[in-house]
Formats: C-alpha cells, sequence, structure tokens
C-alpha cells in the first residue's frame, strides 16, 4: 500500500512517507479508517496488559525455589489409557488458527462485498471461537477437579495456579467478548447492514465492510497473544 | 502488485478497499497449522535445555510475524502505523529485561534465607 493517492496527493513510501504522513499538519494515518486505527491503538494497550501478566509469571516462575509442575504432565489428556502431553491445549491452537484463517478470508470477502461468503466465516469464526471457549472450560475444570487452586497445587509450586488461572482467564475473556461481537457481526452482515450503510448501535458511522476488518484485527489480536500464551505457558 | 494498479486512478481511493488474493491467506493459514505442528513437536519430542527454548521462541516469533504482517495487514500498512505499533514494543523488551534481573535477585536471595539459612 505504499503508493496510495488520496485526493490527488501521492503519498510517500518508506520512512519518508512515515516523516510526511506524521508531519502533513493533518490526520497522521493516511487511508486508514479512524476505526481501524482506535481498535490498533486499544489492541497496543492490551499488549501492555498481556505483556504485564506473562512478565509477572516469567518473575514468579523464576524466583520460586519449587520445582514448577511439568506442564506437559499436568495437562495431559488420557486417550484409550496412554497419556498424551498437551492434547488439549494443541487441539485448542488449532481450532484458534482456523477460526483465525476463516476470519482472515472473512475480511477479504467483506471488501469484495460478498455478503453471503463473509457472512458464512464469520458464523464459522465465531463457532471456532466457541469450541475454544468450551475446550478451556473443560480444561479449567478438570484442572479444578484435580485440586489446582490460585494459592496451590498437587504439582509444585504455589504460584502455577493463580498464574494459569489470571493469564488463561483474561485471555478466555477476550475469546468470550469476541465471540459475542462475532455472532453480533454475523447478524449484521447477513442482514445486509453494510450495504444498506446503516448506522451502528455505538457510532453514528454509516455501515462498511470496513467494521469487518476492525472486528477480524480483535479476533486475530487473540489469536496472537494465543501464540505466545501457547509459547510461554505450556511448552516453557 | 495488481491493486496498485488499482489505485493509480485518481479519485478512487476512499477507504483501504484492497483485497488480497486469497492465495496468500490460505499459504499463511497452511504456515501457521505446520509451525504449530513443529512446536508441539518441541513438547511431543521433550527437547530439553537451550534447543527447547530456542525452538519455542523461533516458532513463537515466526507465527506472530505471520498473523501481524499478513492477517492483521501491518505488511501492506503505511510505516506511520507500523511504527507507532511496533517501537512501544521496545518498553516491553526493557520490562522484561528488568524484571529478569529481579527474578535472579529474588532467587538468590530466597536461597540465601531460606535454604542456606543466611543470617
Amino acid at each position: 500500500m505504499s503508493e496510495q493517492k488520496i485526493d490527488g496527493f501521492e503519498l510517500k513510501p518508506g520512512f519518508k512517507g512515515m516523516a510526511s504522513d506524521t508531519g502533513s499538519d493533518q490526520t497522521m494515518f493516511k487511508g486508514v479508517h479512524w476505526g481501524k486505527a482506535m481498535m490498533w491503538i486499544f489492541l497496543l494497550s492490551d499488549t501492555f496488559v498481556f505483556s504485564c501478566f506473562l512478565i509477572s509469571y516469567m518473575k514468579g516462575r523464576g524466583s520460586t525455589i519449587v520445582d514448577w509442575p511439568n506442564t506437559s504432565e499436568v495437562f495431559s489428556l488420557h486417550v484409550g489409557g496412554v497419556p498424551v502431553p498437551l492434547l488439549l491445549i494443541a487441539i485448542m491452537t488449532f481450532v484458534l488458527i482456523t477460526s483465525s484463517g476463516t476470519m482472515a478470508l472473512a475480511v477479504k470477502y467483506g471488501y469484495e462485498k460478498n455478503r453471503k461468503m463473509c457472512g458464512w466465516l464469520i458464523l464459522a469464526t465465531a463457532v471456532g471461537g466457541l469450541t475454544f471457549v468450551g475446550m478451556q472450560v473443560f480444561e479449567w475444570s478438570k484442572l479444578i477437579h484435580e485440586g489446582v487452586r490460585p494459592w496451590g497445587n498437587p504439582f509444585g509450586a504455589a504460584q502455577f495456579g493463580s498464574f494459569f488461572f489470571m493469564i488463561t482467564g483474561f485471555h478466555g475473556f477476550h475469546v468470550s467478548i469476541g465471540v459475542i461481537f462475532l455472532f453480533i457481526y454475523t447478524y449484521k452482515v447477513f442482514a445486509g447492514h453494510y450495504e444498506t450503510k446503516k448506522r451502528g448501535w455505538f457510532t453514528k458511522m454509516k455501515g462498511d465492510y470496513v467494521e469487518i476488518e476492525i472486528l477480524g484485527l480483535y479476533w486475530h489480536f487473540v489469536d496472537l497473544v494465543w501464540v505466545f500464551i501457547f509459547a510461554f505457558f505450556y511448552l516453557w | 502488485m495488481e491493486e496498485t494498479n488499482k489505485m493509480e486512478e485518481p479519485n478512487k481511493q476512499e477507504e483501504q478497499t484492497s483485497t488480497q488474493k486469497i492465495g496468500i491467506y490460505l499459504w499463511i493459514w497452511g504456515l501457521l497449522f505446520v509451525l504449530s505442528f513443529f512446536s508441539y513437536m518441541v513438547d511431543w519430542y521433550q527437547f530439553q535445555g537451550m534447543l527447547r527454548w530456542s525452538l519455542i521462541l523461533f516458532f513463537m516469533f515466526l507465527k506472530a510475524g505471520l498473523i501481524m504482517a499478513f492477517f492483521m495487514h501491518l505488511f501492506w500498512e503505511r510505516y506511520a502505523l507500523v511504527n507507532v505499533l511496533l517501537w512501544p514494543m521496545t518498553a516491553i523488551a526493557c520490562f522484561i529485561f528488568l524484571m529478569n534481573a529481579e527474578f535472579q535477585y529474588t532467587l538468590f536471595s530466597r536461597f540465601f534465607y531460606f535454604v542456606v539459612g543466611g543470617a
């Protein structure tokens, strides 16, 4: 997108473009819908929240003198009597990536004004997210049943439970909110709100498929955070 | 690229109505699956030590980069937006560095007072 023209002005690419965009005495993010810019700013702040959680987890895990629970045993599932390490977590990861892929395609079809495909793909994304939350509920109840509490657990360092519930809980909360909005936007797309330019209920902004990209940014971010949680909490 | 030619037409540009080819999304999707599979294999084969940590970090950053660059379209955004989003990450890196020093000190003092029985 480096060779854009807005109102007849040609925008410079690269760092020169960044300098001229920033110093243009006008809107800084050229060609970016304000809602999209605001979603990015929100996601940036959310990145800091999740970073603080993961960094405090690093600090807690690094400074305990008791052994940390072996996550590939704690999160293993028994399939036919044989423990398979991290099975549920792996399936959850694949489900979330799948839903991220369908969301990316929904954004693409949205911009192509392909209402039906866009709607079905958002619905598929919502179902994927719902599956993810369902499996997380199963995982939580299994661990709670096994005696994992925020203040202690039978597997090792007492801090494990509090970090687990806080980090995966906050991520699961994000997924749940995302699923609710995915269902709402499924309705909005199928009802044709973006063809009729119907205004949203939070805003006077006229309906446009750019909203699907904004929703997609949030959903991809949820997937992005899971990449880090999967690496640091489950695999490390 | 074709979509840049489309944008050369004057007064057409309202919002970013860019659509990439479907192939690129399917490719990234497939790559994410493969990379996730590899990072799961790190645990499956129980790699330990530096090998494990470096592989985990490698796959993690690759996946995060792919998601941000292509699914979140940062690859196609202007640098004004990209830089606003990526430079704050250095603050997080600093924080990680600080807390790394902090937990090592905490660990040292816990060993010193709880285990060795310092005072």
